[in-house]
């Protein structure tokens, strides 16, 4: 292979670090010098050192990061009209211990090939698992897709071949496949990348669905919150039709699909199904009880297969490498990958792909990098978003599989993997969860419209050192309580946070209501903001910090916060080297 | 029926177009989908997306995601109300910024995020964000 090519990561984030001026640049340079060489935009590749640029010369990838555009001069006449590497740039060790122990299944392409160009997906082996379906019965995929144990990534965990099977056997003649692309558990922001980095793999694996079920529909719903992400779906979609991946007759078959995208409205319960549903028939996104499952009773009334996006991605590679290789994947009862959205006081953040059965510290401290403040030690990480927990710093040898992330009281959810450190205070982690809940509880059942509310304000009131002991009691009463009673997974889950400090920081918790101390320097109502003078060091990094002018200070003298200016933004707390600010 | 399901998409072109939904484009879209005006103004106050009032000339995001929360989004927004002295949802008097929260943008990585107009700006800080709102007028 003697192809040439300049590889520029473009998803979101490449975009905002520049890699729209690092494309143009390389693209002008090549055309000047009338090169055979394609500069390619791709999604994010999953570790956030944009801009990331692999240059592809005589077989050769050379990777480059941190790249700005005024670097890329340099790249082009040293290392691509002179074929000298430019050292300074190049993807450190760091990099290398990144992408090493991930098994990139799902995230195989992302990266790697055009995402607007379906040809680059086609030739991964793209749509070859959609042909060789076609030529087989679909209760015969089912059972595959059954046998490989893949389970919803949405979530709840739900297996992927049995939710499928439930909506082949119904006899409506009308059915739906709808991709739920909402992702809106804050932290999370893997079907972003998926879409952004290949969406092909997304839109094969719900054609699929759709053979197997028997519908004709499919509808990707996606947050309006990713532009990037939406763009790309629809060229990925126009190409397929143009291939004729979509529309009559597909592979000369008999099967017919189309797929139709939806914009979500920003409302995180959206994401629940059937407020989904709800949604996409222009009616407020509020959930209703089941059953009817969707599969069942769906949009329209009509059965209705909804799966992630994740999920969806997995399916072309089960049909691909075969349900036998995939079940090999992962632990007893969570088979394949799972991919993670690292993120929070972690040294790499980004996406990470690895076996289920991985523990969360070979995550931390492999892909991971470890913690981002070397002097800061890790507290807790927090799987599953708002509907997830707190997992402490003494159980992160817990694997990775959906039992065993249930057993410590958080869930598996979609993925968002959130470390955090002693800069975290966990109460008002805690509380940030909850009001995230409360603002996007849709309204229609007591439980979750009035008891979360009621369990914010306790929260509240320990935060700015009004608690008492019976609070903590009332917190325990309410939380379980509602996690019975509520209608749906929003109000099921959304006391898991609260349950999981309760259990593992409840000193926090006691710290705030007895000494009125928060240790973490969060809570802005239990903080002086005074410099304490043995501890300052004089170096000046407060005064440089504070935005307002609230702090005196020369060199060599101690600093001084005058606290009448101070709008207790923290930012001095958060440089000074010496934790002598209380 | 199916006709309401267009809904939603109809009202993001409007807002798309205008910036916010006006009561004419309410009672136009309830003649075109033959539903009842209330359907359609229940539909947008329950969206995040939607609003009734036009918007600033420049809209800055702050991101409020668990990431970003950890980063120090709170204190980013914080600032900002007090910078601008408006609450999230407002628009400054001179009608150039309006400052709104966003749950999450999914952009976890370059945590405290702060988006103005169309902008992505990651890893911000008090600082930064005071330059950087310099170069909107
Ligand atoms: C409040 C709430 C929010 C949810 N958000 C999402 C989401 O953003 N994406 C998603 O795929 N599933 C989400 N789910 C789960 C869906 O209801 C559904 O179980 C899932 O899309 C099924 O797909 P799967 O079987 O492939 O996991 C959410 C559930 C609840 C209760």
């Amino acid at each position: 292979m003697t192809e040439k090519k300049i590889l520029i990561c473009a998803g979101t984030s490449g975009i905002s670090a520049g890699a729209c001026e690092v494309f143009d640049k390389f693209k002008n340079l090549i055309s000047k010098n009338s090169l055979k060489i394609s500069v390619i935009k791709t999604g994010d590749r999953g570790l956030f050192r944009d801009v990331l640029v692999d240059v592809i010369l005589d077989g050769k990838r050379t990777t480059y990061e941190l790249v700005k555009p005024e670097d890329v001069d340099e790249i082009f006449e040293k290392h691509i009209l002179n074929g000298e590497i430019v050292k300074r740039l190049t993807a450190k060790e760091e990099y290398e211990n990144f992408f090493k122990p991930q098994m990139r299944i799902v995230l195989k392409n992302c990266g790697l090939i055009d995402p607007e160009d379906i040809n680059d997906y086609i030739k991964t082996g793209g749509y070859k698992s959609l042909e060789k379906v076609l030529k087989q019965k679909p209760e015969e995929v089912i059972v595959e897709i059954k046998k490989s144990g893949l389970r919803g990534r949405g979530g709840a965990g739900f297996p992927t071949g049995l939710k499928w099977e439930l909506a082949r056997k119904s006899s409506d003649i009308e059915k739906f496949v709808i991709c739920n692309a909402d992702e809106g558990d804050p932290g999370a922001f893997m079907d972003r990348s998926i879409l952004e980095g290949d969406p092909h793999s997304v839109i094969e694996g719900m054609i699929i669905a759709g053979y197997c079920i028997g519908a004709n529909t499919g509808i990707i719903y996606c947050r309006a919150e990713y532009p990037v992400a939406i763009k790309r779906i629809k060229i990925a979609i126009k190409q397929a039709q143009e291939k004729n991946f979509l529309g009559e007759k597909i592979f000369n078959s008999n099967f017919s699909f189309k797929i139709l995208l939806k914009q979500g409205a920003g409302a995180f319960v959206c994401g629940e199904e059937t407020a989904l549903i709800a949604s996409l028939e222009g009616k407020r996104g509020m959930p209703r009880p089941r059953p009817p499952f969707p599969a069942q009773k769906g949009l329209w009334g009509k059965p209705t297969v909804i799966n992630n996006v994740e999920t969806l991605a997995n399916i072309p590679r089960i049909i691909e490498n075969g349900a036998r290789w995939y079940s090999k994947i992962g632990t007893k009862k969570s088979k394949g990958t799972k991919v993670f959205a690292l993120a929070g006081n972690i040294k790499n953040t980004g996406l990470v792909e690895i076996p289920m059965g991985t523990t969360i510290r070979e995550l931390i401290f492999g892909p991971g990098g470890g913690m981002q403040n070397k002097r800061k030690k890790l507290k807790a990480v927090q799987i599953g978003g708002p509907s997830g927990g707190c997992i402490p710093e003494s159980l992160i040898d817990t694997p990775i599989d959906y039992e065993s992330i249930t057993k410590t009281g958080a869930i598996m959810g979609s993925g968002g993997f959130i470390v955090m450190d002693e800069s975290t205070c966990m109460v008002d982690i805690t509380k940030f969860f909850l009001s995230f809940t409360v603002a996007e509880s849709c309204g229609k059942c007591p439980p979750c419209r009035i008891g979360l509310k009621r369990m914010l304000e306790i929260l509240e009131k320990i935060t700015k050192g009004e608690g008492s002991k019976t609070d903590i009691e009332m917190l325990r009463e309410l939380a379980l309580m509602i996690k019975k009673t509520a209608l749906c997974g929003l109000g099921n889950t959304a006391p898991n946070p609260v349950l999981t400090t309760l259990n593992y920081f409840l000193d926090e918790y006691m710290e705030h209501i007895e000494e009125k101390k928060c240790r973490a320097k969060v809570c802005v109502e239990l903080l002086k903001f005074r410099v304490i003078e043995e501890k300052c060091k004089k170096c000046g990094l407060c005064f440089k910090a504070c935005p307002v002018s609230a702090i005196e200070w020369e060199k060599g003298k101690i600093a001084k916060i005058i606290n009448e200016k101070c709008i207790k933004c923290r930012a001095c707390i958060k440089v000074c080297p010496w934790d002598a600010i209380e | 029926m199916e006709k309401r399901g267009e809904l939603i998409s109809k009202l993001q072109e409007v807002q798309e177009k205008f910036g916010f939904i006006s009561e004419s484009e309410i009672k136009r879209l309830s003649d075109e989908l033959e539903i009842f005006p209330v359907q359609i103004y229940e539909v947008i106050t329950f969206y995040t997306q939607f609003r009734l009032t036009p918007p600033g000339k420049h809209k800055i995001l702050v991101c409020q995601g668990t990431a970003c929360h950890v980063m120090g989004g709170k204190d980013l927004l914080e600032y900002l109300k007090s910078k601008f002295e408006i609450n999230e949802g407002e628009t400054t008097p001179d009608g150039k910024f309006s400052l709104e929260r966003v749950a999450c943008l999914g952009c976890c990585g370059m945590a405290p995020v702060v988006v103005v107009d169309e902008d992505f700006y990651g890893r911000m800080t008090i600082q930064k964000i005071d330059e950087i709102l310099k170069k909107y007028d």
